[in-house]
């Protein structure tokens, strides 16, 4: 599970040793994020978004404990209960914006580290599993986003709760019963609170369980690095602890900065306004948004507006929404080429900036009216969306040059020099 | 294998998207991108009182005699049509009342309440704990009372709009005919009977008449003289207090707690940097 030359665990007094022959949790601690895990010692600060989404989880997790504490699912009683944390209950209002905004940040945290996965290639082998659950974490998370944004039961939670319900319908033949059984009833409304209630609270355990498989997948090759040549000896390696827990301590305090500044200062800047409008079934808003962490995949929704060889457009919407992160699940099969990080490939790194700037497009086109001229632009995008991963990425990854790889981490590191005189390390 | 599947997949999802594509250029270039409409055309954005309110920025308060006015004209004016169903009169302390002068403020409003020796619906004189009675028995007779509109509870206004406490200010301070010559652009914009001109409102014309109407409609307790800009802003500040009461200890707290993580991170930055010093001798790039 590691590296040779990875430090060995010494239970340091009587205690410890006792612990070790019972239940040895410090030994396993220390070899999973202490000093008995030799990690590459180039990784860029890139690397820090896994820690930190570990940690937003947390926090969401605390908060959401908290908040539940104060809460009552019943449409009639959950506008008020929450209103009720604002106001009444102690540092409630804290809980309540860190909870909200913890969740666009545990958001803006996991698209960095997927998207490090894209530049990096980190999907490829050995490290398939890896991002396997990654993308059912990705689901999870999305799940669990919608259906706690309904709970406030504001007016885009109970009209994004009927829409996203209501893509159900788009599915021939089973479709509409599919939606009146995810809502428990015709509309949403009480059922539909209960059991989004009682889904949010549970979700957040499951992606514990599954982050577990992923940091256990992860420590059997171990991270990847910028330079994306895998680690060869002893030289290429720092162990975790110290240097990464500082590393990623200094990361968690910028973190912290400017997610401080978002609950103090802004904490309603990334909500709704209509939000703060009790449901009201019989009135419709102006524009049904999601939260912003979906608008791109809520622009691909959009997209189809006419009826392609008989499929009837909503359905099109549909399947492409999910499909666009379903064709995560396989990236690691279409991208064959052998060489990992995008520093080396100059092709596939101008796609992939196009890429980036394709989904910022997505993002500005989902947040948007449904008018023109955003639904042609996100049409435009959307191809790009698919035309980058099915067929651009299998087809350059045969064919392109790339450059020539350094050879060792620590050559990359120290140069030439440093790569003979081993001792460099100190 | 899987090479061909994803590119008939690519393929398949792009012809789809781009054959509505296609179709949507078409109707644009054979109809054009949607023409101007009043809507658009009227529209104006809402705006702060000059100088801004005092609660804006990091480190804004609110300013307690500017609340008190506010209530004031809440309870003069608005209170005819508006509840604020989650603000109790004991919460009024935050604007600087004393107890008895809550007890009191508490008395002058009726809430509904149970006759006790029948049993039967009546109203009462307020408590320090009970929230601001609703003007109307419930929806029906308010939207009856009102053209068919129900005025909406107040409480969360400021924060149910987007730049909620400018918007309440500039709509209540904003009536007024359209300007002549974008009415003469578009001369089929009629005001409905019944409804009200506003450039501020999302449609334009709302049920709500205008309903500061005078210079002095209210006489202030502090002698501020009582112009209608002056009464928008005051009552718009008090919303935005309605709305969210929490705003200064919000503010104060991220102010410490702020500078707090600053520090932390500037030492977690410093021993980050003695942690790695040794290995970065030597160093390339
Ligand atoms: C005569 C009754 C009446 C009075 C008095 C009144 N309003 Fe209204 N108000 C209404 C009605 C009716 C509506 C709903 C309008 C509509 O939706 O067309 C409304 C709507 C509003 C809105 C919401 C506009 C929107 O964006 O939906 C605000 C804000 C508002 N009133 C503020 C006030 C303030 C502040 C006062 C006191 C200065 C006040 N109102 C006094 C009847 C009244
Ligand atoms: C709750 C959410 C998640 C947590 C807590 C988490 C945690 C971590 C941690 C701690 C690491 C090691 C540090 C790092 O490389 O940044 C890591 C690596 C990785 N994660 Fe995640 N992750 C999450 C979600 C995801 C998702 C959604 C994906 C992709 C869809 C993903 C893909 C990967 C990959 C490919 C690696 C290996 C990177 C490398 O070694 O180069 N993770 N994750």
């Amino acid at each position: 599970m590691s590296f040779p030359w990875a430090n060995q665990y010494q239970p340091q007094n009587g205690f410890m040793k006792w612990m070790d022959e019972k239940l040895p949790l410090p030994r396993l601690v220390y070899n999973a994020i202490g000093a008995g895990y030799p990690v590459p010692r180039n990784l860029n600060y890139m690397w820090n978004f896994g820690v930190l989404a570990g940690f937003c989880l947390v926090l969401q997790i605390v908060t959401g404990v908290v908040l539940a504490m104060h809460y009552a699912s019943d449409a009639s009683l959950a506008f008020g209960k929450i209103e009720h944390i604002m106001r009444d209950v102690n540092w409630g209002w804290l809980m309540r914006y860190a909870h909200a905004n913890g969740a666009s940040f545990f958001f803006l945290v996991i698209y960095l580290h997927i998207f490090r996965g894209f530049y990096y290639s980190s999907y490829k082998a050995p490290r398939e599993m890896i991002w396997l659950l990654g993308v059912v974490i990705f689901l999870l998370m999305m799940a669990t986003g919608f259906m706690g944004y309904v709970l406030p039961w504001g007016q885009m939670s109970f009209w994004a709760a009927q829409v996203i319900t209501g893509l159900f319908e788009a599915i021939p033949l089973v479709g509409a019963p599919i939606k009146t059984w995810l809502l428990g009833g015709f509309a949403p409304d009480d059922a539909t609170l209960n059991r989004f209630f009682s889904l949010h609270y549970l979700l957040p355990f499951v992606i514990v369980g599954v982050v577990i498989l992923h940091v256990w997948a992860l420590h059997i090759p171990g991270s990847s690095n910028p330079t994306g040549v895998e680690v060869k000896s002893e030289s290429d390696t720092v162990p975790f602890h110290p240097y990464y827990t500082a590393k990623d301590g200094f990361g968690l305090g910028v973190f912290m900065i400017l997610f401080t500044i978002m609950v103090f200062f802004l904490p309603n800047a990334l909500g709704h306004p209509d939000n703060y409008i009790e449901a009201n079934p019989l009135s419709t808003p102006a524009h049904i948004v999601p939260e912003w962490y979906f608008w791109p995949f809520y622009a691909i929704l959009r997209a189809f507006t006419y009826d392609f060889l008989f499929v009837p457009a909503k359905l099109l919407g549909v399947i492409a929404m999910f499909g666009s992160i379903l064709i995560w699940f396989i990236l690691p099969w279409l991208d064959k080429s052998p060489v990992r990080s995008a520093n080396y490939r100059p092709t596939y790194r101008m796609f992939f900036w196009i890429l980036m700037v394709d989904m910022a497009v997505l993002f500005w086109c989902g947040g948007a009216p449904a008018q023109e001229p955003y639904v042609m632009i996100s049409q435009i995008a959307t191809a790009y969306y698919f035309m980058h991963f099915l067929v651009i990425v299998p087809f350059i990854s045969r064919s392109e040059k790339t450059a020539p790889l350094p050879k060792s981490i620590t050559d990359a590191v120290l140069g030439q020099a440093g790569a003979t005189a081993k001792g460099a390390r100190a | 294998m899987i090479r061909y599947i994803s590119l008939f997949l690519g393929l398949a999802f792009t012809a789809a998207v781009l054959w509505a594509f296609g179709n949507g250029a078409f109707v644009a270039a054979t109809q054009g991108l949607g023409e101007k409409t009043a809507d658009g055309v009227f529209h104006a954005h809402p705006h702060a009182p000059e100088g801004g309110f005092s609660f804006e920025g990091p480190v804004g308060r609110f300013d307690r005699q500017q609340l008190q006015r506010g209530y004031q004209v809440y309870k003069e004016v608005c209170s005819a049509c508006h509840s604020l169903k989650f603000v109790a009169f004991r919460d009024l302390a935050q604007l600087g009342y004393n107890e008895a002068e809550i007890k009191a403020e508490a008395a002058s409003w009726q809430v509904p309440g149970i006759d006790p020796n029948t049993g039967e619906a009546t109203t009462r004189a307020g408590l320090p704990t009970d929230h601001f009675p609703s003007p109307f028995p419930n929806a029906v007779a308010a939207a009856a009372a009102n053209n068919n509109a129900v005025p909406p509870d107040l409480s969360l206004m400021t924060k149910a709009r987007h730049e909620g406490p400018a918007y309440v200010y500039s709509l209540i301070s904003g009536y007024g005919a359209p300007d002549p010559a974008l009415r003469a652009e578009f001369p089929e914009f009629e005001t409905p009977t019944g409804l009200y001109f506003n450039k501020y409102f999302a449609t334009l014309n709302l049920a709500m008449a205008p309903p500061l109407t005078a210079t002095g409609q209210v006489s202030f307790a502090d002698g501020t003289e009582a112009t209608i800009p002056q009464m928008a802003a005051d009552v718009a500040a008090f919303l935005a207090w309605t709305a969210e009461p929490t705003l200064e200890q919000r503010k104060q707290t991220g102010v410490w707690f702020l500078g707090f993580m600053i520090f932390v991170t500037l030492l977690a930055f410093l021993s980050k940097k003695q942690v790695w010093s040794a290995l970065h001798t030597g160093r390339k790039d």
